[in-house]
């Protein structure tokens, strides 16, 4: 087997060493009852080009040479080619959690530089080295209010990402977590008048997240307002990391939970992605997971320790803030190397492309004949697409272009008729959206030809 | 830079007058924070041509536009390449040698793995594209569970949580949901003291209370001890086997029996199945759910602490409370994913998992097959016992019990001098060794436990054991120069107790 670095000869030499016969003699402490004396039937050994073959193949079955515009947590940004040359360093890729300071300055570095971008992009004074992903992210930082506030309440906002939403479910359904749904009124955002209504002296905290799910910007400041005046924390998620490059940070906020799969990840199915939590200082204790902090070593040169271990379970078992242990890191680099790339200015620009794409395309649709339900609404490059025709419909005649539309969202929000969430990025070109608006405009039978024309 | 100190290295610039901004004893520049290097202007980016008319964005935001990005660096390309190249140098890792660290199997991490894992259809493939523009994606998946499932003996298995501690989270669920659904949830788990923090930690954020279970003179379950705090209300007991001490259960037939008879359940930490696959299997020998950690068994890196995977496998009898979705073959042979799961457990993670960390996980299964594995497990405990063999009486070594995959020894004969296992472990440092894992398990005073993996060599063995063995004499003659290590590091020790007490958690300009 090409990767064990032994000959035969070296076997022997050790057996020999250690003193038994056979290296089935270090395996006499299993009960012979269940030892497997039988081939394991997975597939036989391959060759490398074999290895690749049978992965080309699959990825011929998946999607090839479509335009896409899904988004709706998953987002097709370009990722530099710098980000690859340097995360494929073995010294990144092969080390582990920089628990020996003196041989891992380069990844603690790294976090730290990290955590700095991530505080200066949402405003909060601090932040960790990563959590799994967005949702468990959300799930965290929810269990985290529940700590500092002392309280088992949670309200949460309808357009916080459907599956981030039943993640909470999973991770609350234990530890005494009560939450209650809030809608979103006519215009797509939260329900103030129904927020400022459950919002009691109970909750813990407020979990919404800007851009919303349907792309629209949330007013932090009103819901900030609503949740502090009864005592409770604003968690605000942010799936759509890029969004920082023009929308202001959601400074009001307690917690912010964010995905940075935008930052130069790869979309790859759905993960691996990046969580990760910032706060203010005051909750520094109650954060789950790695921190990497400032120091000085003996001589007094500056380095870098993970530090604040006292909150995690190899110190404190189950009295732990949280039971993560391996998180995001290298994913964690790559949002990193990604943030130097496009920096202050570049981010900026890139947000302002997302921006002003999506607007385009919003305004060919509409000139096809589709309603935009939210368009008073702020948003940022995501948003809701009404047509008269079912959403499936309206797909399959897109795929016949090789155009994949966007997400139909009658599963989670049935209120939302033959509605989709359509996200445009810097990735998608004036030709395809020109493409697809007329797809969307013909996608209609004889029947939907009248209710357009009545409308 | 301020915070660096400037010497000069006389001897090599002799009459150069001046202070050298190079100020390590490696062989790179030092390098400061990216944000150091940071000036106005400077931009390593260029965004395509704009196709679409510009629009106004602060008119179409209003009072939610984003003037100013405060501190984020402007830096070209090159100063990115060597920044983080620079920054890479300083890090030991499992391409430069060694890593034995014990319980975390930094195995050897191919490079197909990576080369596989960004085919375009693979690395861009969207978690929401269409079923039937994702038949690839889902065969890779269907494919690896019926390999893990046939490795662990085990009947269902779900790949969605994204690390070790995440799976634990999973089982414990499923634990949890089957006896609720039996109609009593039960309170306790009961988990040995030699086991990871994360168990613990799992099973109180899954709503029970954790009982310790002491282990036994030769670092094992004490069978009388279970079977005496085994009752009606113990949901399950959290076992890694072979334990932290690289010990197999042998007795874990019996151990079963007792928790079956009380309606208890097995739970299997998978942290060392590399100690076992092609070997045994977990679901032969009684166990009922267990976690899997692909980034360790299965060769994903390790990345500087992650990203991870952690499969969960279990038995018939907990299929019925996986999370959503699961990957399921329709009728015509299309593969989908199933919502469908009226007893679930719920969503543990968004979308699938960590999708890129099981496309590693099948190339590495792969490029082994049966036999390959098979001789992977049988190296990896031949490398622990050749080290156990070669280091024993240098160190002492607290269980005689039969190594499997790692070893732990404890420096209680280094204690007489004053050096304890951290100290050890940093005069490793410079030895070229990545060092141990140090202190843990928790039932040995003063651990040094150390996991080969089987991607080491002899030649590499014999220089870590050298190492070992001339730490050993220098503890006996010149126990300061080991408390003092390591001398030949970028940097000393670093004072942990000032990083706890006066946090820097973030660059501020000064």
């Amino acid at each position: 087997m090409r990767y064990l670095p032994k000959s035969p000869a070296d076997r022997e030499a050790m057996l020999a060493d250690i003193g038994v016969a056979g290296v089935d003699e270090l395996f006499a402490c299993v009960p012979e009852e269940y030892r497997l004396t039988r081939d394991l039937k997975v597939p036989r050994q391959h060759a490398e080009s074999e290895i690749i073959e049978y992965f080309r193949k699959a990825a011929d079955k998946n999607a090839n040479g479509y335009a896409s515009f899904l988004g709706a947590g998953a987002y097709r940004h370009y990722k530099p080619v710098v980000i690859d040359a340097l995360v494929q360093r073995g010294e990144f890729l092969t080390s582990y959690t920089p628990y020996q300071p003196e041989i891992t300055q380069g990844t603690l570095q790294a976090i730290f530089e990290f955590q700095t971008m991530i505080c200066e992009l949402t405003g909060m004074d601090l932040a960790n080295a990563s959590m799994y992903d967005g949702s468990t992210g959300a799930a965290e930082s929810v269990m985290m209010a529940v700590r500092v506030t002392g309280r088992t309440h949670a309200v949460v906002a309808s357009t916080v990402h459907p599956e981030y939403r039943e993640v909470l479910q999973t991770y609350a359904q234990h530890q005494g977590l009560t939450k209650e749904l809030v809608g979103y009124g006519k215009d797509g955002r939260v329900d103030l008048a129904a927020l400022d209504k459950v919002v009691t002296d109970q909750t813990a905290c407020v979990l919404i997240q800007s851009p919303n799910f349907l792309g629209l910007i949330e007013d932090v400041a009103a819901v900030a307002e609503i949740a502090h005046k009864k005592g409770a924390l604003l968690i605000v998620s942010i799936a759509e990391a890029i969004s920082l490059g023009v929308v202001k940070p959601p400074v009001e906020a307690d917690i912010v939970s964010m995905e940075a799969q935008s930052f130069g990840v790869a979309l790859s199915y759905g993960g691996p992605y990046c969580g990760v939590i910032a706060t203010k200082e005051k909750y520094m204790r109650q954060m789950p997971g790695r921190l990497a902090g400032e120091t000085k070593d003996k001589s007094g040169r500056r380095g870098f320790v993970l530090t604040l271990s006292t909150r995690e379970q190899h110190i404190r078992r189950e009295k732990a803030t949280s039971n993560i242990c391996t998180n995001q890191a290298l994913v964690a680099l790559m949002a990193t190397i990604f943030l130097t790339v496009y920096g202050k200015q570049g981010l900026k620009e890139l947000a302002e492309q997302n921006l002003a794409k999506a607007r385009y395309l919003a305004s060919q649709l509409k000139k096809a004949g589709a309603k935009l339900p939210f368009e008073k609404t702020p948003w940022f490059h995501e948003f809701v697409v009404e047509t008269a025709e079912p959403v499936a419909i309206v797909n399959e005649q897109l795929l016949e272009k090789k155009i994949i539309g966007g997400l139909e969202l009658g599963k989670w929000y049935p209120e939302l008729k033959h509605a989709a969430l359509w996200c445009v990025t810097e990735q998608n070109t004036r030709t395809q959206m020109d493409a697809a608006a007329p797809v969307v405009a013909s996608a209609k039978s004889a029947n939907s030809e009248k209710v357009l024309a009545g409308a | 830079m301020a915070t660096t100190p400037e010497v000069q290295d006389h001897k090599a610039h002799r009459g150069f007058r001046g202070n050298t901004r190079k100020v390590s004893q490696h062989v790179n520049q030092n390098e400061g924070l990216i944000f150091e290097k940071s000036s106005p202007g400077k931009k390593a980016y260029r965004l395509s041509e704009m196709d679409v008319p510009a629009v106004d964005t602060a008119k179409e935001l209003g009072s939610a536009y984003r003037e100013d990005l405060g501190l984020m660096p402007e830096v070209s390309e090159i100063e990115i390449i060597r920044h983080f190249t620079r920054l890479s140098t300083w890090n030991y890792a499992i391409d430069l040698g060694m890593y034995p660290l014990g319980s975390c199997t930094m195995k050897y991490n191919s490079r197909v793995n990576e080369f596989v894992s960004r085919i375009e259809g693979i690395a861009e493939a969207h978690p929401y594209q269409p079923e039937k523009l994702s038949q690839g994606a889902l065969q890779i998946m269907r494919d690896l569970q019926q390999c893990l499932i046939e490795i662990t003996g085990m009947d269902a298995i779900t790949l969605q949580p994204a690390a070790g501690a995440h799976g634990e989270f999973t089982g414990i669920l499923l634990v949890r949901a089957y006896h609720e659904s039996k109609g009593n949830p039960r309170h306790k788990v009961l988990i040995p003291d030699s086991a990871h923090g994360t168990n613990p930690a799992t099973a109180a954020i899954c709503g029970y209370q954790v009982e310790n279970l002491k282990s036994n003179a030769s670092g094992m379950v004490d069978i009388e001890a279970l079977a005496r705090q085994v009752t009606e209300d113990t949901a399950a007991l959290m076992l890694t086997n072979p334990s932290t001490i690289g010990v197999f259960e042998a007795e874990i037939h019996k151990i079963a029996e007792i928790l079956h008879a009380k309606g208890a359940l097995l739970y299997m930490d998978g942290a060392n199945m590399n100690a076992l696959v092609g070997k045994t299997r977990p679901g032969d020998f009684g166990v009922d759910v267990m976690h899997l950690n692909l980034h360790k068994t299965f060769s994903t890196p390790h990345g500087g602490g992650g990203p991870g995977s952690g499969p969960v496998a279990c038995k018939k009898i907990l299929e019925p409370f996986l999370p959503v979705p699961l990957v399921i073959e329709k009728p015509g042979g299309q593969l989908g994913l199933s919502f469908d799961r009226p007893h679930t457990v719920g969503r543990v993670r968004s979308w699938v998992g960590n999708f890129g960390m099981f496309v590693r996980a099948l190339a590495y299964i792969l490029a082994n097959g049966p036999d390959g594995l098979r001789q992977t497990t049988e190296d990896a405990v031949l490398n622990a016992n050749y080290v156990r063999k070669k280091l024993e009486g240098h160190y002492e070594l607290p269980y005689k019990t039969a190594s499997m995959h790692e070893v732990v020894f404890s420096d209680k004969i280094q204690t007489r001098k004053g050096v304890k296992t951290g100290d050890i472990a940093k005069r490793l440092i410079d030895y070229g060794f990545h060092p141990y894992t140090v202190s843990f398990p928790l039932i040995v005073p003063g651990a040094l436990m150390i996991e080969p993996t089987e991607s080491e060599s002899k030649e590499e063995l014999d220089l870590f054991i050298e190492a070992m063995q001339q730490i050993a004499r220098e503890v006996e003659e010149n126990a300061e120069f080991v408390l003092q290590a390591p001398h030949s590091t970028r940097v000393d020790r670093m004072d942990e107790v000032a990083a706890a007490r006066k946090p820097v958690l973030r660059w501020r300009p000064e």
